[in-house]
């Protein structure tokens, strides 16, 4: 973990500091710069704010994703959790991760991720690659090592398709990988869980749009068998209400 | 002797503009749109002339929306500004602003202090300053002037300059009118930047659907549709991203009036107009004709060139053009200025008497990128990509001149034009297969041989940018990721390369001097403050490095300029100089 934060620390310390002086102009230092080509800038998506209805207690869910900072260095968080009407929250994620440009469609990030909630709560260090595949997949997949010394993985990877030029469909996978049995969490080693979504929103402005779809999600494999042997559906399908905005 | 054609040009010209004669009929109707504002005052003992121009926030309406500008004396756009070649002028400018402001004088040549770049000619006027700035006028023609500060350009700050010939002017016309084209909006200017960054296609309300790939796939077959979709889908490219700012947030104005308030401008049937046309967008090509009238294209970025008639042009922000227009019949004539991704139109009349207005022609079909936009070379492309006759994949984009390096020139650029293309004569997006006369560069031939030294040094620079990123450059660097200016050697004659990486077209406008576009006619190759450089393309321009000091050289869409496609060019050697 501390070296993780040194790590963080070190790339953080590498960022230009104001990126810019008189030298791209060779003016005098006191005079202003002509451009201002780096400005820090705060944004905030809401991907999926959600209502599920299933089987059993409804639920609701929350994924959202921010970031302050510029064009090749970010910091940024995301923010993920879930819980049911009757209970609460079951489970709920922050992650803090610095986010550097590496490829013109991709970004590298480290960082810490945070679980909170009445489960297990763990801290984990965070490897990343979030961006945009060819054939325009938005991908964002992280090595999560938890404070236990276990390493799993998710892989998420979301697609949009223009119906018109304000309704848009998006189809939506998870999956999430454990290298090894982690039998508090009743993860299975290999393939754990999957996730497939389809959501239909409506852009009123592109910032802000309400969406329906529906989810479907599944324990794989050893995961699976242990939610079998607790007396659970080991699969579970949700229509789910939303709202997706960002500024 | 005292002709018509003088009377009505006199009176014009001491009525400070050509917008004060009661011929429009929407400012005339106290609309706040035009404020006449500096009235010039020309000492003709002295041959100088001073104007004061006051910058403030003002109210303004615009087809019948209110909204806040930044104005020059009260109006969008300022006062016409209007010199005679030789004399001395001195402007002072009076800020009355909350903010730093500036001004440039597009295409003017001068000192470079009174250039009016801050940071790089001078410091700027600081709110509640006067700066005077003050130069000898050594050129004529149409140009302008605007902000260099921030994105104030946008919100107004911009008005024609005028200069007009020592010597008889060898055009000739009866009347004149100038049109200056510009987008505006109601929308806070910086928030569209941040959005930009954010999603940077978030104002294209023109993309590709799925009943645009099924309309594709009956047009040209399944697979070909499939194949299309599939070589833009590996770029992380739309063939769509035509404009970045559309027509989804933008009214696109013609001295400062939009379609509706229809602005006029005044002839009589047989008399020889010229049309001064200055493109003061800050983010919009536009495609401009007037049905019904032949134009004959008599100087571009304010330099004269050897007469070519044509129907319609393509302007990218900053170009100018002077066309002479005979309307013969006693009717109206719709001037009309499709924004080139077809999202909406400036548009104006020219008509006998005011009040009048005609036929308005309905948006053309929204155009899209080609294979050539992209830079790629079709020929080595599998059957079905780009040879399918789908949207003009397969227009022809020019002669393959060149291959790209090795060089991707890092993160900050998504693409490189595998294969670059000589395009000067390619009419422009939208217009490949408009089935009458578009002018295009090569028609540009300048009437007098200005230099015929050939180049001693070559320099080549890419256009380079990220879309998806919202990120531009030059060479992959933005404006602060560079060591220093670009060396310009006094006295040198220079070859400037410029190829265009991205799959848009950016304006390049070097400050203080001329560009000769080589376009292939010789010794008589025209000067321009500006050259649009197409998708894929890759041209050049000659240039007499004879101005010292710090110039300013960047793209001219405002955005991208904010974004980092800046640089600045030092000519050394020169006074200011530290050894």
């Amino acid at each position: 973990m501390r070296a993780l934060y040194s790590v963080v620390l070190t790339c953080l310390s590498t960022l230009p500091a104001s990126a810019q002086d008189a030298r791209q102009t060779g003016a005098p230092a006191d005079w202003p710069l002509p451009i201002h080509d780096t400005p820090a800038m705060l944004f905030l998506q809401a991907d999926r704010v959600e209502y599920r209805v299933m089987d059993g207690d409804d639920a609701y869910l929350w994924d959202m994703q921010g970031w302050f900072g510029s064009d090749r260095h970010k910091f940024w968080t995301k923010m993920e959790g879930e819980g049911t009407i009757e209970d609460g929250v079951d489970d709920a994620e922050l992650q803090a991760l610095y986010s550097r440009m590496i490829t013109p469609f991709f970004d590298l990030q480290m960082g810490v991720r945070q679980d909170v909630g009445p489960g297990p709560s763990r801290s984990y260090a965070v490897l990343g690659l979030q961006g945009l595949m060819p054939y325009w997949f938005e991908l964002d997949g992280a090595l999560f090592f938890s404070d236990k010394g276990d390493l799993t993985a998710r892989v998420e990877t979301e697609y949009e398709l223009m119906l018109t030029q304000r309704l848009v469909a998006q189809p939506r996978i998870e999956l999430n990988f454990a290298v090894q049995d982690i039998g508090e969490s009743g993860i299975g080693a290999g393939l754990s869980s999957a996730e497939v979504g389809l959501r239909l929103r409506y852009e009123v402005r592109r910032q802000f749009a309400p969406y329906i779809g529906i989810s479907w999600e599944r324990l794989v494999g050893d995961s699976a068998d242990f939610a079998r042997a607790r007396g659970s559906d080991p699969g579970e399908t949700s229509v789910v209400f939303g709202l997706r905005f960002w500024f | 002797m005292i002709t018509r054609r003088n009377l009505i040009r006199s009176a014009t010209m001491l009525g400070g503009g050509f917008l004060m004669q009661g011929f429009i009929p929407v400012w005339a109707k106290g609309g706040p749109g035009y404020v006449p504002g500096a009235t010039p005052r020309t000492d003709s003992r002295s041959g100088t002339h001073d104007v004061d121009l006051f910058i403030a926030e003002t109210p303004v309406r615009i087809d019948g929306q209110h909204g806040t500008a930044v104005t020059l004396n009260g109006g969008v756009p300022g006062p016409l500004l209007r010199f005679t070649e030789g004399e001395t002028v001195t402007i002072r400018v009076h800020n009355r602003l909350r903010e730093m402001t500036s001004i440039h004088w597009h295409g003017i040549l001068l000192p470079f202090e009174m250039d009016g770049v801050p940071g790089v000619a001078f410091p700027g006027i600081k709110a509640g300053e006067t700066f005077a700035y003050r130069y000898l006028v050594r050129q004529s023609g149409t140009y302008w002037y605007h902000s260099h500060s921030g994105l104030q350009e946008q919100l107004g700050h911009y008005g024609p300059l005028v200069i007009d010939p020592k010597e008889p002017d060898i055009v000739g016309h009866d009347r004149e009118h100038i049109l200056i084209l510009s987008d505006w909006m109601f929308d806070n200017p910086y928030k569209v930047m941040a959005k930009l960054k954010k999603r940077s296609d978030y104002l294209n309300f023109q993309q590709r659907t799925v009943g645009d790939f099924f309309k594709d796939a009956s047009k040209t077959g399944l697979g070909a549709a499939i194949s299309d979709r599939m070589a833009w889908g590996r770029m992380r490219m739309s063939p769509a991203d035509i404009a970045d700012v559309t027509g989804h947030i933008y009214s696109y104005l013609i001295n400062g009036a939009g379609p509706d308030d229809n602005w006029t401008g005044l002839f009589q049937p047989g008399e020889r107009l010229r049309l001064r046309i200055i493109n003061a967008a800050s983010m919009s090509y536009f495609n401009l004709r007037i049905p019904g009238l032949v134009m004959t294209v008599v100087a571009a970025d304010g330099q004269p060139v050897q007469p070519v008639e044509a129907d319609e042009f393509q302007i990218a922000p900053a170009e100018t053009y002077d066309v002479i227009v005979t309307p013969k019949d006693d009717r109206a004539y719709t001037v009309i200025a499709e924004a080139m991704d077809r999202s909406g139109y400036a548009r104006g009349t020219l008509a006998p008497r005011s009040g009048m207005s005609a036929a308005i022609p309905a948006l053309r079909d929204q155009p899209l990128r080609t294979m050539a936009d992209m830079g790629m070379d079709m020929d080595a492309m599998p059957a079905g990509h780009g040879h399918g006759k789908n949207h003009g994949s397969m227009a022809m984009g020019g002669p393959i001149v060149a291959r790209h390096g090795p060089s991707g020139h890092g993160p900050g650029n998504a693409d490189v034009a595998a294969v670059q293309r000589s395009r000067l004569g390619d009419p422009g997006t939208g217009l490949e297969t408009i089935d009458h006369r578009v002018l295009v560069y090569t028609d540009l031939k300048a009437r007098t041989v200005y230099n015929d030294r050939p180049p001693e040094r070559e320099l080549e620079l890419h256009l380079t940018g990220n879309m998806e990123r919202y990120m531009w450059s030059f060479d992959g660097e933005k404006f602060s990721e560079v060591d220093g200016p670009i060396p310009f050697a006094l006295g040198e004659r220079l070859r400037l390369i410029l190829v265009n990486d991205t799959m848009m077209e950016h304006p390049i406008h070097l400050h203080g001097m001329w560009m000769e576009l080589e376009n292939g006619h010789g010794d008589l190759i025209p000067r321009k403050h500006t050259i649009s450089v197409k998708p894929g393309e890759r041209l050049s321009a000659l240039i007499h490095v004879d101005a010292p000091g710090r110039w300013a050289f960047h793209c001219h869409l405002l955005y991208h300029m904010e974004a980092g496609m800046f640089r600045v060019v030092e000519v050394t050697p020169y006074d200011g100089e530290e050894a």
